[in-house]
């Protein structure tokens, strides 16, 4: 490596140029570290520190409790039960963003003329605010006036108010999650696919893998592992991330049915400004996320050399 | 293998795939095309429509007209574009020396802050809102464009993003650039920028989305229309209207979302080139 070599013959004036190379990199590399430590390090260290007392905002007094918080929040229903559905939230749109992301992908790879007109319907939810989205995915859901309901009491179905039914409206959600998340998978499984090189399929059909199932059994999915094992970390996050909808939409409701980590921690932090509690689900939720993280590296750490 | 049954199996095969893919892009549009019809529907007409797609009678100008006067639509999407290009701005000047240092800069602390950008890339911004919550509103500083911007002005993802793209920066025009009396800021104003174009492109598709539809952060920092952002000024909008008239809501919704879609549409690119750089490595 010319590193290496450079540094076999160090001169003088090579070391100064070492040293204004240091400056330079501290000087550029300040502002990143000052945002980082304020923006970042400082808030979880603080966030940490709050779950350990009853602070409340604008209250001039608080003091240390300990683990409490975190022994409260292991007996709260509201957490326990945002907690659960969080993970059910999770379990339908997983699966279902990324098996429909991998199926558009394969499908739009293998279009030519269709190709471009596709991508860019499905990649469409990604980008539009989810908001006003979530508020016309409400109307279309509404019992009421939405076309979706409409149509299946025309088809004979009996009616169904998807958010305003216990154990519909995760479902309901969960489309939603799906449907926007589809897209983000699509791309990143095509950037997969494009990356397998053609002559595996030649080498497979010479075998005589020349059906298409066979193709993707022997190819395409063994392949697609790191590509796989990424969408669906990014999906795990972001779905348990759920927030968004649940805002505009449900509201927890019915009878809690929908509260999810992040709108239980909303409302426990900025609307009832529980600093403690709130801070005490923070950690919980940022070790989970950083669990889901880690495994990623773990699992890419073990399986790199292929 | 024949001929001819080949061809027959590809013509099936393009039929099936193409039946998938249309069912699929319909279960994708259907919201973006009721938010379109239910917005040129009269009022009237939304009460009885049920799946009827087409209105019988057109009251476009009516719903339209009405979501601009109801609510501060207008002043909504401002605020977003002044969130947008301040945060985005900063990201940038950060970001970008910040990543040629990593990528190119021999210094002792640089794995470090490389590990920390790693560790921050892992680390939602809901972790930190709590304590840069307290702090904003005892400097008094909440409900202001710099309250809804701060916790942005930092993205790991950015610096990242930009180590990467500088790391095959080659190494020998640096040099040259040194030897012909290059100061480090010189190279990166005259150089090193110039060459990230299209990584610069795709983090602002990428910055502005996400921060033009971020929820979460403006509802907890912001509680008047004066500096909401649009999602939070359509979750406003929807709260004085629920129930009652649909047809503005849905020109209220399209007129928030037409911006970025547009964007999308003419930088399409940039968007998945900014998904690909970082994603699978």
């Amino acid at each position: 490596m010319t590193v290496a070599l450079n540094t076999a013959r160090v001169s003088p004036g090579r070391n100064a140029q070492m040293r204004a190379e240091a400056l330079a990199g501290y000087a550029f590399a300040t502002p990143a570290l000052i945002l980082i430590i304020v923006l970042l390090i400082a808030p979880i260290v603080v966030v940490f520190l709050l779950s350990l007392t009853d602070y409340q905002l604008g209250a001039l007094d608080w003091s240390w409790v300990g683990l409490t918080n975190y022994s409260d929040m292991l007996g709260d229903r509201v957490f326990l039960r945002s907690l659960g559905n969080t993970f059910i939230y999770v379990a339908i749109v997983v699966p279902g963003s990324v098996i429909l992301g991998l199926v558009v992908a394969i499908l739009v790879q293998e279009r030519t003329k269709s190709k471009a007109i596709y991508q860019t319907i499905f990649f469409l939810p990604v980008t539009t605010t989810l908001i006003a989205m979530s508020v016309v995915w409400h109307f279309l859901l509404n019992p009421a006036l939405g076309p979706v309901t409409s149509l299946a009491r025309a088809l004979g179905f009996s009616d169904f108010d998807v958010f305003g039914d216990p154990d519909l409206v995760l479902v309901g959600l969960a489309v939603i999650g799906i449907w926007q998340l589809v897209g983000f998978n699509m791309i990143l499984f095509l950037a997969g696919l494009t990356a397998i090189p053609r002559d595996l399929y030649d080498a497979a059909d010479i075998d005589g893998a020349d059906g298409a199932w066979d193709r993707f059994a022997r190819v395409t999915w063994p392949m697609l592992g790191p590509t796989t094992l990424f969408v669906v970390v990014t999906t795990t996050i972001t779905a348990f991330r759920v927030f968004d909808t649940v805002a505009v939409i449900t509201r927890g409701n019915p009878q809690g049915r929908s509260d999810v980590l992040l709108y239980t921690l909303y409302k426990v932090g900025f609307q009832d400004f529980n600093m403690g509690p709130a801070s005490a689900m923070t950690i919980a939720f940022l070790v989970f996320v950083l669990v889901v993280a880690l495994a990623q590296a773990f699992i890419i750490d073990k399986r790199t050399h292929y | 293998m024949a001929r001819a049954p080949l061809r027959t199996d590809r013509l099936i095969g393009s039929v099936i795939s193409h039946f998938f893919l249309m069912l699929g892009a319909g279960f994708i549009l259907l919201p973006f095309v009721w938010m379109l019809l239910t917005s040129i529907r009269p009022a009237s007409e939304v009460f009885t429509a049920g799946f009827n797609p087409i209105p019988s009678s057109f009251a476009a100008g009516t719903n339209y007209s009405e979501a601009l006067t109801k609510s501060p639509l207008l002043q909504y999407m401002w605020n977003g574009v002044l969130v947008c290009a301040g945060i985005l701005a900063v990201q940038l000047l950060v970001a970008i020396p910040g990543g040629y240092a990593l990528a190119k800069l021999s210094f002792r602390a640089q794995p470090v802050v490389f590990g920390l950008v790693l560790f921050g890339l892992t680390v939602p911004v809901q972790v930190t809102a709590l304590p840069i919550y307290i702090a904003l509103a005892n400097l008094n500083l909440l409900n202001t464009y710099f309250a809804i911007m701060l916790p942005f002005f930092l993205s790991v993802f950015g610096i990242f993003l930009f180590r990467q793209f500088f790391k095959s920066f080659p190494q020998e025009i640096i040099h040259a650039a040194r030897l012909d009396g290059f100061t480090e800021a010189e190279i990166i104003l005259r150089i090193i920028t110039p060459s990230a174009v299209p990584a610069i492109a795709a983090f602002a598709v990428f910055s502005i989305t996400s921060h033009w539809n971020d929820l979460y952060w403006p509802l907890i920092v912001t509680t008047s229309a004066d500096h909401a952002t649009p999602p939070l000024g359509m979750m406003i909008f929807r709260d004085q209207e629920t129930g009652s008239n649909y047809g503005a809501l849905m020109a209220g919704a399209a007129i928030i979302t037409a911006p970025l879609i547009l964007v999308f549409l003419f930088a399409q690119r940039q968007f998945v080139r900014g998904i690909t750089m970082t994603g699978v490595k």
